[in-house]
């Protein structure tokens, strides 16, 4: 317990890290991922086909090659960031706008075909139709795996801590290499913090689901 | 392709969508032809950075990783899917001081990053590397695998374990011998979909030390010099992208076969989204994040 104790600034700092990566990145996901989502149902082939090749590649490669490409390969090509957190942003936000996109887009497709077809029957465009029309009630159904994914998420920025960003893995393999006596606790700790974040998370996402969000 | 979204385009509208495509695809076009360019500028396609795949040692090295890899993901799997069963019978338990401990224990691996665990069990347990990974891949996905199939338990018709109970069966017969078959058939696309998950969760183990094909990457490039990482990186990403894939295609063919034969078959569409949702707690099942 001292070990934790004594480094509870540590934890914090790497706490509010990794709340702070999850945060930006998250939000860049959810733009991200709406507009890829809107781009795969558009009326325009060509966009339609670059959200279905970006959706299924990202989706198909593992984070760590994304954090190595992000990381240490693009700075070899003399893409350089100021800070490695920039990269890590990139890299989880690009990965996770994958998983957004597919999840509005099943959220698109449960709103009931009746929806569409009366907004289209008062004249509306493609543009009124998504954005008034099918995404407020298609993001309604699909927040509970838009929450889970938010959790996916971080989950996964631990794997910044690998790749030269101090948040929370990243500090407890510092303090775990440190205190070679006190490894259980001191990672017994790290776990502690993710589960502070993933829990009230999980927590949301069932008390969502069950009362605000419409079911089909 | 006709969609509700919006009217089937008449000549106008053909050509604007027309122009949109072009003008699109001129613009991804464009950033592609960018990318390029700066990497023509990096020497990066210079044939003799290329020419180290026709050497066999680096295609050892490859395959050794991918071996690696391979089999770290088929242990897990092959262990995780019994353990993932066995979870979800104990969590569906009548037996509250079963049910409760074993609630607990599942929340808490789903609610922990992967690579975490792999750390914990490195140097708690002190095991090498490979049993690291394989015990956390194991760990993690035999709590999400339990989810799923609980999930699809929830999903089948109350009649099934009544007709169960009905005809003299032990709840637990009921569920060993009646619900869980057809869960675990109803539940296919979303455990190949975790599978897929697993697959990608091997490379967690560049972090840990695992010579998987990552670290083979890596390795590759620390020996010949960094010239040569991006064509080893690209190479290695390229193959990882494609088995994936590969196993993608399976769950969606899975899907496919399974809706054709409707009997029993496979959870309707729907379903995955609450399979995905339905896990009520941290983490995601049937969503393969």
């Amino acid at each position: 317990m001292d070990v934790i104790i004594e480094n509870l600034p540590l934890y914090w700092e790497g706490f509010l890290r990794t709340l702070f990566l999850s945060a930006v990145s998250g939000v860049i996901a959810l733009i991200l991922g709406t507009l890829l989502a809107a781009a795969r149902v558009s009326p325009v082939a060509a966009l339609r086909g670059f959200s279905t090749v970006y959706v299924e590649i990202l989706r198909n490669t593992p984070l760590t090659i994304a954090f190595f490409f992000a990381a240490i390969v693009l700075p070899r090509l003399g893409v350089s960031f100021a800070q490695f957190e920039v990269a890590a942003i990139i890299a989880l936000s690009a990965y996770t706008a994958a998983f957004i996109a597919e999840a509005v887009r099943s959220g698109v497709n449960s709103v009931p075909v009746g929806q569409a077809e009366a907004a289209r029957s008062i004249g509306m465009n493609f543009g009124q139709v998504l954005s008034l029309i099918i995404l407020p009630q298609a993001l309604r159904t699909v927040i509970p795996p838009l929450i889970n994914i938010l959790i996916a998420l971080v989950k996964n920025s631990s794997v910044a801590g690998a790749f030269f960003v101090l948040e929370l893995f990243g500090y407890g393999r510092q303090l775990a290499n440190a205190n070679g006596d006190a490894v259980t606790t001191v990672l017994l700790g790290v776990a502690f913090f993710y589960l502070l974040l993933t829990v009230p998370l999980g927590i949301l996402a069932s008390t969502v689901e069950r009362k605000v969000a419409i079911s089909r | 392709m006709s969609s509700v979204l919006y009217d089937v385009p008449g000549p106008k509208a053909r050509r604007i969508s027309l122009i949109a495509s072009v003008a699109g695809a001129v613009v991804i076009l464009g950033l592609l032809a960018w990318v390029i360019v700066t990497l023509a500028n990096q020497g990066i396609f210079e044939a003799k950075r290329w020419a180290i795949f026709g050497r066999a040692d680096v295609w050892t090295l490859i395959a050794n990783g991918l071996g690696s890899t391979l089999s770290a993901a088929a242990l897990a799997a092959v262990i995780a899917f019994p353990l993932g069963l066995l979870m979800c019978l104990l969590r569906i338990s009548l037996v509250p001081w079963i049910r409760i401990p074993t609630r607990i224990v599942l929340e808490f691996l789903r609610g922990m990053p992967v690579v975490l665990m792999m750390l914990f069990i490195l140097l708690v347990f002190a095991t090498g590397s490979f049993l690291a990974v394989v015990a956390a891949l194991v760990l993690y996905n035999a709590a999400i695998f339990s989810e799923i199939i609980r999930a699809g338990i929830q999903s089948l018709p109350k009649g099934q374990r009544e007709a169960g109970l009905a005809i003299g069966l032990t709840s637990f017969k009921s569920r060993l011998l009646v619900e869980l078959p057809q869960a675990v058939r109803r539940m296919m696309p979303s455990l190949v979909a975790q599978l897929v998950v697993l697959l990608k969760d091997t490379s967690l183990g560049y972090i840990v030390a695992y010579g998987e094909l990552l670290r083979a990457v890596q390795v590759m490039a620390d020996f010949l010099g960094p010239a040569y990482l991006f064509p080893i990186f690209f190479v290695a990403a390229a193959i990882y992208i494609a088995i994936n894939i590969a196993v993608s295609r399976v769950a969606v063919w899975i899907e496919r076969r399974g809706s054709q034969k409707a009997a029993g078959g496979i959870a309707p569409p729907n379903l995955k989204i609450e399979a995905a949702t339905g896990g009520k707690g941290p983490g995601s099942t049937g969503q393969a994040v």
